[in-house]
């Protein structure tokens, strides 16, 4: 339909130009408060990560970080105006202030983070490229996959990860290019090939629209880095925090076994970290001109991470992506918070 | 010589050369070669019609509300079921649906009243859709008026708003097409290049990019306290690309007149506005029925191009939702809903245009 790589060039060379100006507003969380709503950038369609449910309330992992905030900004996770965004006009809008927070499976990458005037807060999925095998192959890591034809997605940077990793462990591959993911899927359940890729995430999508999912496998092994996570503007430092600290205590909650369930009787816990996070001990929204109950607010309304997680795209949910590498740290994952203190 | 005084009373023709076995004798099994097509066509229908009948309807799930419902082979009807107040208001809190429902009928009400040809006072219906029922709608669906809460447009969706693009860019892209048309024409060299120039403008650039020029560059030159509504800038990217076009459409029936109507009308004392109000547009109209109806039905279509700037039309909505992790994999359903809705209303306005086109023949027709 149209050049989606073109209108990318485009776009960010205008705001390349315009990066500046773009800092010029400050008070987000005044306006936000004035508002009564946080201004929401999601995607227009992610399974998973944001999509319209049923009964046309957004739902998804990235979703959870905009009522995160809401909840510890106005105390209301519902108070949230979600835009969709293309990728394309993802960065402008957040730029020209049409969202404040930008929530979209986002890449951190150098030139996103330091010439778009924009800052990533954190992460709040890590995605990378993996592989799709049917289970009769009996594959199970990406080192045996020598000589395998392999369906892609064309104009990705999957088809360059791809290459990069098979020239780099000297191994052959067939490639067998489509242009959309419908017709990626098409060709592998028709057996043009016999591994598809794509990122992780994007793969347990792509496994429940096959015939019979349970036929083929994920293999654990990532080939790229594809952190996603929330973005806001640059220049507004104590709406970077606000953000920032909304997500790292759905973490910190989980670390602490805090649930939206529990988060009421652990007010009372004697455990000081607990007592710190639910705003018992001490008051650590005043650095952000919040309540002392912000991070409690967000346990009890939206949940910890874990609960997030799994209710969106982990085991609770059609997706069943593993925890993996979005575990803990303290469980062989990733996801660490800084302590509250 | 014997003379039969009695006239041989009517007889039906012979059983041969009339009824459907004839017809078919006629024009599908004359001759060896047609005989062989019209077999390969009946077959060709056949593995066509069949399996589609098959999965639309035999084997298809209607009753459910979740993907688990969804046991038998053919479609999930179930998933269009479930998300049908999506697909007509888009994310309209649910709650709101009246308010939107009023306008669906109003709307449905005028368009009755003007397409119905005994019904009265037209003018003044046409006046009050054009000048009142836009208030109305605006007050209903917007709110923020009389204690209703406010829903802002970027909620707004589904069916809803492909209706009112279509309608805002119908009804805006007439007038101001005539003038640039009428313009284009004039003798004033300033007005006429102005006219050339809009309307090779507007028309030489992709609808796509006006969009997207609309929601992602415009918005990096303004002020962020200037901020528009993104579907008021839609709207207005839309309602000025089909304006170019309507204008080149005008133009083709303006030309179709003889120039002695209008010299004729001159010659009688008319003024300006008189002779293109009383003498040509009158007859360039009904000439320039089926092109602007053609221009309508494009722009109907073409709103679903708004996908790209994240609003939410029938066709948005409709993805939108197959990106819903729990139904996944509907997505022929989900388009097949699509097309349907969007076959209604084209082919009703194809339909209506030809009925005013056979009302408003006067026999100059060749």
């Amino acid at each position: 339909m149209f050049n989606k790589k073109h209108l990318a060039l485009l776009a960010s060379a205008g705001s390349l130009s315009l990066a500046g100006m773009a800092t010029a507003q400050a008070d987000t969380l005044e306006d936000t408060i004035e508002r009564g709503a946080v201004q929401c950038g999601v995607s227009d369609g992610l399974p998973g990560f944001s999509a319209p449910d049923d009964d046309g309330n957004w739902q998804g992992l990235d979703v959870d970080v905009c009522r995160a905030v809401a909840a510890a900004v106005l105390g209301d996770a519902d108070a949230v105006n979600y835009i969709s965004l293309n990728a394309v006009e993802r960065f402008t809008a957040l730029q020209s202030g049409e969202v404040d927070l930008l929530s979209r499976n986002t890449t951190w990458t150098t030139t996103r983070d330091t010439t778009l005037g924009l800052n990533f807060t954190g992460v709040n999925f890590y995605d990378g490229q993996g592989f799709m095998v049917s289970r009769d192959l009996g594959i199970t890591g990406a080192d045996e996959l020598d000589g395998a034809s392999i369906c892609i997605q064309s104009g990705t940077t999957t088809e360059l990860n791809l290459a990069d990793y098979f020239r780099a462990n000297d191994m052959e591959f067939n490639p067998i290019v489509f242009d959309t993911s419908e017709q990626t899927v098409g060709g592998y359940q028709a057996g043009r090939c016999d591994v598809l890729t794509s990122d992780t995430s994007q793969l347990a999508a792509l496994r429940i629209q096959l015939d019979d999912p349970e036929a083929s496998m994920i293999l654990s092994d990532v080939i790229s880095k594809e952190p996603l996570g929330p973005v806001v503007r640059q220049g507004d430092d104590l709406w970077f925090n606000i953000v920032k600290w909304s997500l790292f205590a759905m973490i910190n909650a989980e670390e602490y076994g805090v649930t939206s369930e529990n988060a009421e009787e652990m007010r009372d816990s004697n455990n000081p970290d607990v007592a710190r996070l639910l705003g018992q001990d001490g008051n650590y929204g005043e650095g952000m001109n919040l309540e002392a109950d912000w991070a409690y607010n967000i346990i009890s309304q939206v949940g910890n991470y874990a609960e997030s997680f799994e209710r969106n795209v982990g085991m609770d949910s059609p997706l069943e992506i593993e925890r993996g590498v979005n575990a803990l740290w303290n469980d062989g994952g990733f996801q660490y918070a800084p302590p509250i203190r | 010589m014997i003379h039969n005084k009695e006239t041989i009373p009517q007889r039906p023709a012979p059983k041969g050369t009339i009824g459907p076995i004839a017809w078919l004798r006629g024009n599908l099994f004359n001759g060896p070669i047609n005989t062989v097509f019209t077999l390969l066509g009946l077959y060709v229908l056949y593995l066509l019609v069949v399996p589609t009948v098959q999965w639309a309807f035999i084997d298809a799930n209607w009753v459910g509300d979740s993907r688990e419902d969804c046991t038998r082979a053919g479609a999930c009807w179930v998933f269009v079921n479930a998300r049908f107040s999506q697909f007509m208001y888009g994310l309209y809190p649910s709650e709101e649906y009246w308010r939107a429902n009023i306008v669906f009928a109003m709307f449905a009400g005028i368009i009755a009243w003007m397409v119905v040809p005994r019904l009265p006072f037209k003018r003044w219906m046409a006046l009050f859709a054009l000048l009142i029922f836009p208030v109305i709608a605006y007050v209903l669906l917007h709110g923020g008026y009389f204690d209703l809460p406010r829903v802002s447009t970027h909620r707004w969706g589904g069916l809803m708003l492909t209706l009112l693009l279509a309608t805002v860019g119908m009804v805006g892209a007439l007038p101001i097409g005539i003038v640039l048309a009428l313009g284009r024409r004039s003798n004033m060299p300033i007005v006429k290049t102005f006219c050339v120039i809009f309307i090779e403008f507007w028309r030489g650039v992709p609808l796509i990019t006006i969009l997207f020029m609309a929601s992602v560059m415009l918005p990096l030159f303004l002020p962020s306290e200037l901020s528009v509504d993104r579907l008021v800038r839609a709207l207005i990217g839309l309602t000025l690309f089909q304006s170019a076009y309507m204008a080149e459409v005008i133009r083709g029936g303006l030309q179709a007149i003889p120039k002695g109507q209008d010299e004729a009308a001159a010659a009688l004392g008319m003024t300006y506005w008189k002779r293109m109000g009383l003498i040509v547009m009158p007859q360039a109209l009904k000439m320039m029925i089926p092109g602007i109806v053609n221009t309508f039905i494009s722009l109907f279509k073409d709103t679903t191009l708004v996908m790209i700037i994240g609003l939410f039309d029938l066709l948005g909505i409709v993805q939108a939702a197959l990106s819903d992790s729990r139904w996944l994999g509907f997505s022929i359903e989900g388009y097949v809903f699509a097309a349907f809705v969007f076959w209604i209303f084209c082919f009703s306005m194809s339909r209506y245009s030809q009925y005013l086109e056979r009302k408003l023949n006067t026999g100059h027709k060749h």
